[in-house]
């Protein structure tokens, strides 16, 4: 394989950052999915605890990935955006991509707050099991939990728009914008 | 103040018996619970309290059927020692502790039984709605203390049936009912 399908170039994504793209993209709606559902289960139904535990080890799961994500992303280029021509279109594009990371991060940790504030380990797959480092009083409780929320749903809208923009690219402005991050293209000569 | 009381109390005006007297429930010194069991799934007790309230009482042992009790519980306070179930104690279908952050109790009668126990009737709020209870009270003692005060304390024991309070979520066959247990001790307040 050559090298450029492996780092980024200034006009493609290398398979790990495409790979990387994808897990955290199906990881998160699927922990999405997984909460709407869970929080709304009979007591008696069989998912009440199953649910709960799963959503929490692919929580973690997800934390872990976003680490290695975020730094596989500091040590590449990030390719450049296609077809924008304005300074507030380069802008809105690096402030949506902030924020997916800055989000998903938010998430994760008011997550394990949540499941951890009373001291209780986090049984990730009953492989280990991942100790609470602090205790919360009741408000706090109650904040980390609000904060959970609003960053999922947050995360959801941008989702939204961000697959509405890769759509607007493939099929109005006919870049490779969606396709470079689907498939390692070839580089563009420039990139040298 | 005290050169006061022994003068009233010198003319007869500041009898302990003449009057009842007020006690604060002891907050400082956590002499005191609320505590409560729900039977989990028929085969086991889960319990838990309330970590944060108040009350009041009025207490004379020549007249206890005067005896008067308020109690005011701060419902987010409510600790199952589970961060997650208390999580879902505190939302909408159970305490929905941001629409009613107070849940209370004010007795409006005292019938006592002649043994030490009593019936405490009076009226109990939760979850915005009031509804008359009584607890069976047990009076535990009362005396001076090591440190110059004066307490007198009880416990108390009633049955809540959640659906009452609007507390509608199925949590199985056996656990619709809930035992509310109080452990007081008042400090009596200077006259």
């Amino acid at each position: 394989m050559k090298p450029s399908f492996i780092t980024n170039t200034r006009s493609s994504y290398g398979l790990p950052a495409i790979v990387f793209h994808w897990l955290v993209a199906l990881l998160f709606i699927g922990l999405f999915a997984l909460g709407l559902y869970m929080v709304d289960l009979d007591y008696y139904n069989a998912w009440y605890n199953r649910a709960p535990w799963w959503h929490k080890a692919l929580g973690i799961v997800l934390t872990v990935l976003l680490v290695i994500r975020w730094c596989w992303r500091l040590l590449n280029v990030v390719p450049a955006p296609l077809g924008l021509d304005r300074h507030w279109q380069y802008l809105t594009v690096r402030v949506v991509h902030q924020l997916f990371y800055i989000l998903l991060a938010v998430a994760c940790v008011s997550g394990y707050f949540i499941s951890t504030a009373k001291g209780s380990a986090i049984d990730v797959f009953d492989w280990f099991e991942l100790p609470a480092i602090i205790q919360l009083d009741e408000s706090w409780q109650a904040w980390v939990a609000r904060i959970h929320e609003w960053s999922v749903y947050f995360t959801a809208g941008l989702m939204v728009l961000h697959s509405l923009a890769a759509l607007k690219h493939h099929f109005i402005n006919h870049d490779k914008t969606m396709i470079r991050i689907l498939i390692p293209i070839k580089p563009e000569e420039s990139d040298g | 103040m005290k050169t006061l009381q022994i003068l009233l109390l010198a003319f007869g005006l500041y009898g302990a018996n003449a009057i009842a007297a007020d006690y604060v429930i002891d907050k400082k010194g956590m002499h005191a619970s609320i505590q409560f069991k729900i039977s989990h799934l028929g085969y086991s007790w889960l319990w838990g309290r309330f970590n944060d309230f108040d009350g009041e009482f009025s207490y004379d042992k020549n007249s206890p059927e005067k005896s008067r009790v308020s109690v005011a519980i701060r419902t987010a306070s409510v600790d199952s020692n589970h961060a997650e179930r208390d999580k879902h104690l505190r939302d909408d279908r159970f305490l929905h502790v941001e629409k009613y952050p107070e849940s209370r109790f004010v007795s409006t009668a005292y019938e006592p039984a002649g043994d030490g126990t009593a019936v405490l009737k009076g009226n109990f709020t939760l979850r915005g709605v009031t509804r008359p209870i009584e607890i069976k009270v047990k009076f535990i003692g009362e005396g001076k203390d090591p440190w110059g005060g004066y307490r007198a304390g009880f416990e108390g024991k009633t049955r809540i049936a959640l659906a009452d309070y609007g507390i509608v979520k199925n949590l199985g066959p056996a656990s619709k009912e809930l035992d509310l247990f109080l452990a007081v001790e008042g400090v009596r307040k200077d006259k």
